[in-house]
């Protein structure tokens, strides 16, 4: 069942388009990643699914129901962190976070108190005291406390520790295990790969890319290191080898996956010795998208 | 005993980064005293005008504020007047500079961690304290003195140097004990908001300490420092003697900062940091008690401050009559206001228009907050949560509706009961509520049109400022200026009755209140419709 479905979704401030025609569906118990760097539209995407903007055109739609219209209705099944946490300074934290709770309308102390000792915060200080990663720990213990049926997270982790950003990922295993629906937007590639069943990479407010990271990581080329006992002839006539680098007998190359079989093949007719084969990461993904100016269709 | 290497260079770094701000503070105050000064001629032109201020400053309500009138109380000579009106003010002023500046030099760079880096370096451990001081006793004393030159120059018969100088040196004297108390506190608390509040909390108990003595017992002010120092009696006996206790006292205050700073380690204290709560209060558990716990200390403060803009208003209704009947502008400026009547009951007509319009701004500032919470992305917390943007708005006109009921009760409260201990005035409480509360529906208004600005045009929702200081100006200076009609009735504080010269009438109260209802309903509309920045 989609938990969550966006579709054509269109956002204008003047006459600058943020959002451009963006669609994406999250099905119920999926971890779905977001990607783009800052500025690429993630925060405007999530705010129009809040119902915080109205859309120019398109259609959002949340547990079957219209973002805009019945923002409060979904808000009842939804917790949300923000990207850019910014709280009361008069307040402490622990008073934000029974607040924050109270207005989701649940009521759940001793998952509070859990996620607190958890996240190692200390809930009696002064917001204007906290770090970055201090304010980003009230928000999160905030909605991590709530139990709803769909989380939206934007860029949860900025300013955690690298302790505390292994805690948050097994909170959001457990979350998954319970069968909640998670929305992740982040552009720390490392969590989402740990994390995400799919992905969606969004470019200057179009989404470039959409699949689970195996698909991804099919369109692209496997980064190949080989070493032959005797030189290696005819490489030009190879197809989809590409960015050869060759010292002594070792050849350093990328190659497209559905070629590789053709090219393992071909070297090891030369006696292969050693042979070692990295899968492209999420990173190599993410910048093989933003490093060429223009948008690849065919990757 | 104290280790004060790099002053020098310290000191020139403090005047490098404050010069401008020391600048601006000593402009002001100097060139405040000598246009009040200058001018003290032409307010009180004749013998019967200067009677009339005297018999203000001798009321206990003008007392409890300013300070005893040691002048003559036939003889009636500028410079006594001067001193009574401006002296405490201007030293409660130059208090709150010295509170300013050195809390900035000690606690405030110490908590954002500037001074690990100066103590860093081959830098004594008393350095900055030292320099800190230092600078602004100088400042101080400079101060004092271009204070004293420049009202000496005014040129006022009865404002020779001996006083003048005597004048500013309090000044001095004030500024030099609280920058040394300041240094002490910032010793004592860790966070540069302790520092600045227990800063002014003594001085407001100096203060208040004071106005009690100043009133019953004279032992009780010579107890409180800022008491203390206005026995010097400028322009009257000029005595020397209090400034001299004073600078031994700051001598003393300054040795103890300087102790407690040598024995304890940096962003250490020796109060200690109270933990806030760690849960949720009962009342804090909606958007209205939020909105409440973000506001109640605006909400306080000017309750208190209309309170003693009624009280310091009721203090001299007494005078009112002896006083304007000489006083040609005023009584045109009253002919705005409407009507006949006697003289009271014109001014107390023009000081509810006041209190109903200065009684706005807060009520006008908890809707603005609206709009600032959504600029902070503050709103995002609230609305991705379980919260309709008309549920968010209603609680912040509720909050801003209960403002302006405590805003009109506390300034008649500080004008009936101020009025009352003159007992000179007939007026009962429930006849200047009434004529108070007449101002609400008027002052809802004002609250309706900025949640109109906040749902239509959020960008241009300080405009409403602009509304109300043109308001003020139409309804304070309307007399004076002979503004036809239709210019007051431009604003809806033009459209109140004057009681207790007019009465009231409900029709003119019901219009304004629908008018409120349709433009916040109209503004829901809208604030529902549109984007939210955060």
């Amino acid at each position: 069942m989609s938990v969550l479905k966006v579709e054509n979704l269109t956002k204008k401030f003047g006459k600058f388009t943020a959002l451009d025609n963006v669609s994406l569906e999250l099905q119920e118990g999926e971890v779905f990643g977001f990607i783009g760097p800052n500025g690429a539209g993630k925060t405007t995407t999530i705010r129009s699914i809040l119902g915080i903007l109205k859309a120019t055109s398109g259609k959002i739609t949340v547990f079957g129901k219209d973002s805009w219209k019945d923002a409060v209705e979904i808000h009842k099944r939804l917790a949300f962190v923000p990207g850019d946490v910014s709280l009361w300074p008069n307040l402490t934290g622990g008073e934000i976070i029974d607040l924050f709770i109270k207005l989701n309308g649940s009521n759940n102390k001793s998952k509070k108190e859990e996620l607190i000792k958890l996240f190692d915060l200390d809930p009696s200080k002064k917001c204007r005291t906290y770090s970055k990663g201090n304010r980003q720990k009230v928000a999160l213990i905030a909605a991590l406390s709530v139990d709803a049926d769909l989380y939206i997270l934007d860029e949860p982790t900025s300013g955690l520790d690298p302790l505390m950003e292994k805690i948050f990922q097994e909170c959001i295993r457990n979350l998954k295990s319970e069968g909640k629906t998670i929305f992740l937007s982040s552009h720390i590639l490392s969590e989402v790969e740990q994390l995400c069943d799919r992905v969606c990479i969004i470019r200057k407010g179009k989404i470039i890319e959409t699949g689970s990271l195996k698909e991804l990581r099919h369109l692209m080329r496997n980064q190949i290191t080989i070493e032959t006992k005797s030189t290696v002839s005819d490489l030009e006539n190879l197809k989809g080898l590409y960015g050869l680098t060759v010292r002594d007998n070792t050849y350093n190359f990328q190659a497209d996956a559905d070629k590789l079989i053709s090219i393992i093949n071909h070297f090891n007719s030369y006696g292969i010795v050693n042979l070692e084969s990295m899968p492209p990461t999420l990173e190599d993904l993410f910048m093989h998208h933003y490093s060429n100016g223009e948008v690849n269709s065919n990757v | 005993m104290f280790n004060i290497t790099g002053s020098k260079v310290l000191s020139a770094f403090i005047l490098k980064k404050d010069y401008k701000r020391i600048l601006i503070w000593i402009a002001i105050l100097v060139i405040l005293s000598f246009y009040v000064a200058k001018s003290f001629p032409s307010l009180y032109p004749t013998d019967m005008d200067a009677k009339a201020i005297v018999d203000t400053l001798a009321n206990p309500a003008m007392i409890a504020m300013l300070g005893p009138y040691y002048g003559d109380t036939n003889s009636f000579q500028m410079g006594a007047i001067f001193s009574a009106e401006m002296l405490l003010f201007t030293a409660l002023a130059v208090a709150i500079m010295n509170i300013l500046l050195i809390t900035r030099h000690t606690r405030k760079d110490e908590e954002e961690g500037r001074l690990e880096l100066i103590r860093s370096l081959p830098v004594g451990k008393s350095a900055i304290l030292f320099s800190t001081l230092s600078v602004y006793t100088v400042v101080n004393i400079v101060m004092g003195f271009l204070i004293g030159i420049s009202l000496a120059l005014a040129g006022i018969e009865s404002m020779n140097w001996s006083g003048s100088i005597l004048y500013g040196m309090t000044l001095s004297a004030t500024g030099i004990l609280f920058a040394t108390t300041t240094s002490v506190f910032s010793q004592l608390t860790q966070t540069t908001r302790g520092t600045l509040g227990y800063s002014f909390s003594f001085l407001g108990f100096t203060y208040l300490l004071r106005a009690i003595g100043d009133i019953n017992s004279e032992a009780l002010s010579l107890i409180s420092p800022l008491g203390l120092i206005m026995r010097t009696k400028t322009y009257v006996e000029n005595v020397w003697w209090p400034i001299l206790i004073v600078l031994a006292l700051s001598v003393i205050i300054g040795y103890i900062a300087f102790r407690l700073n040598n024995i304890r380690d940096l962003n250490a204290s020796f109060i200690p940091v109270k933990p806030g709560k760690k849960d949720a209060s009962i009342f804090l558990q909606s958007p209205l008690g939020l909105a409440w716990r973000n506001q109640r200390g605006t909400i306080i403060g000017w309750a208190i401050g209309m309170m003693i803009l009624g009280a310091s208003y009721g203090s001299i209704l007494g005078d009112v009559e002896s006083f304007f009947s000489g006083n040609e502008m005023y009584q045109k400026l009253l002919e705005g206001i409407g009507g006949a009547g006697s003289m009271v009951e014109q001014f107390v007509v023009m000081l509810y228009a006041i209190i109903a319009m200065v009684g706005t701004v807060p009520v006008l500032q908890i809707i603005l907050k609206l709009r600032h919470e959504e600029k902070r992305n503050r709103l995002e917390h609230i609305l991705s949560r379980v919260v309709s943007r008309g549920k968010l708005i209603f609680s912040y006109v509720t909050l801003a509706t209960i403002t302006s009921l405590i805003m009109s009760f506390a300034g008649t409260f500080g004008l009936y009961s101020a009025s009352a201990s003159v007992a000179t005035t007939h007026l009962k409480f429930s006849t200047m509520m009434k004529a108070s509360l007449a101002y609400l529906p008027a002052i809802w208004v004002f609250m309706s049109i900025t949640v109109l600005l906040l749902g239509m045009f959020p960008k241009a929702i300080k405009v409403i400022w602009v509304y109300l200081g043109l308001t003020f100006a139409t309804i304070y200076f309307g007399g004076l200026l002979q503004l036809p009609e239709w210019v007051s009735n431009l604003t809806p504080f033009g459209h109140v009755q004057k009681i207790p010269m007019e009465d009231y009438n409900i029709i003119s109260g019901i219009v304004l209140f629908a008018i409120s209802i349709s433009l916040i309903l109209i503004g829901n509309i809208k604030y529902r419709t549109r984007n939210l920045e955060g």
